[in-house]
């Protein structure tokens, strides 16, 4: 199990991060935020190996990975 | 659930100003990663420059100075002779390091002084709109060379890291780059080592960041990534340029 969060009011819209995805699973959401960017967002969350890549690019410290530990 | 990726608690939670996709924001992650790790939150002072980072200061949840545009080794000689026992870094843009603060960090390097020196190469000048800096490629278009850089006019980029690297004050010297993951984690354990050299009190740590600037360079975020690959790494090649015995 893991989990990927977008804290998107701070997200700019770079889609940086949907490039670095190796998944292919991070989109750009069809609202705007705050800052009037489109934020990116991860639907399909049950096919994310929580590799983090996404975050390691993210210019906006915006995403938080978390994964279950190992038993 | 275990985080495995969060915010580093050295970054504070205000919003970076940058422009869409600016790598600014990915160096000050790794630089906050960094202090997280070695744990010196409460002993470390950053020197913030003149240039899209001036407003550094505030996102982190340490110490800060701002230096005049290019004087910040100056200003970190100062910290640091006063508080040996601090850490102190610099984070300069290429027009505040190698255009108008080229004698300040030359003498510092000279002087050996136990600073780590975090210099960030977009190979322009972002604040002020885009002027062609000393680090602007052949024929890289800027709004004051709008037909690319010529030699006859404006002569060669300077790769001020190799030339700081020549001075015998100069301990560490490193050129990273942050358009990819792979160099992203590369260039954090470069950045890591620079700050290890100064808890060493060896003497002055240069590390160099290729850094990009979508607004400027007329590209979109990812182009911006592949433009400093394809351009920006040939000219300025990643690797340690000068590693001390003692580390
Ligand atoms: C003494 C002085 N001269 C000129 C300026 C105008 N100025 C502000 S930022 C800057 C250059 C910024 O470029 P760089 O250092 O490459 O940083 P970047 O903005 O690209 O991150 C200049 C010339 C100034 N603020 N102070």
């Amino acid at each position: 199990m893991t989990k990927v969060t977008f804290r998107e009011e701070r997200c700019m819209g770079c889609e940086l991060c949907v490039h670095a995805c190796p998944q292919r699973i991070v989109t750009m959401a069809k609202h705007i935020n705050a800052g009037g960017f489109h934020p990116a967002t991860v639907v399909q969350q049950d096919k994310c190996t929580g590799c983090a890549m996404c975050a390691l690019m993210c210019p906006d410290v915006v995403i938080e990975v978390e994964r279950e530990e190992k038993q | 659930m275990r985080k495995v990726f969060s915010k580093p608690a050295s970054l504070s939670d205000k919003p970076f100003h940058y422009c869409p996709g600016c790598t600014h924001g990915i160096i000050h992650r790794l630089i906050a990663e960094v202090i997280d790790e070695l744990n010196i939150k409460e002993e470390v002072i950053g020197i913030a420059p003149i240039g899209c980072a001036v407003f550094m200061y505030d996102y982190f949840d340490f110490d800060f100075l701002g230096g005049a545009h290019g004087r910040a080794p100056a200003v970190a000689t100062g910290v640091k002779r006063v508080h040996p026992d601090k850490m102190v870094f610099t984070y300069q843009g290429d027009g505040d390091a190698a255009a108008i603060g080229t004698a300040e960090i030359v003498h510092a390097a000279a002087r050996s002084e136990k600073i780590t020196s975090l210099f960030i190469n977009n190979a322009i000048y972002g604040m002020t709109g885009g002027q062609m800096a000393p680090t602007t490629l052949l024929g890289q278009e800027s709004t004051t060379s709008p037909e690319g850089r010529s030699k006859e006019m404006a002569g060669y980029p300077i790769r001020l890291t190799e030339m700081l690297a020549t001075l015998e004050g100069t301990v560490y010297a490193a050129r990273v780059s942050v358009h990819d993951v792979k160099h992203i984690i590369q260039a954090k354990k470069v950045i890591k080592r620079a700050f290890e050299i100064q808890q060493k009190k060896v003497g002055f740590a240069l590390v160099e960041v290729l850094s990009t600037c979508p607004t400027n360079w007329g590209l979109t975020p990812i182009e911006a990534t592949k433009w400093l690959e394809q351009n920006m790494i040939p000219y300025y090649p990643l690797g340690e340029i000068k590693v001390p015995k003692e580390v």
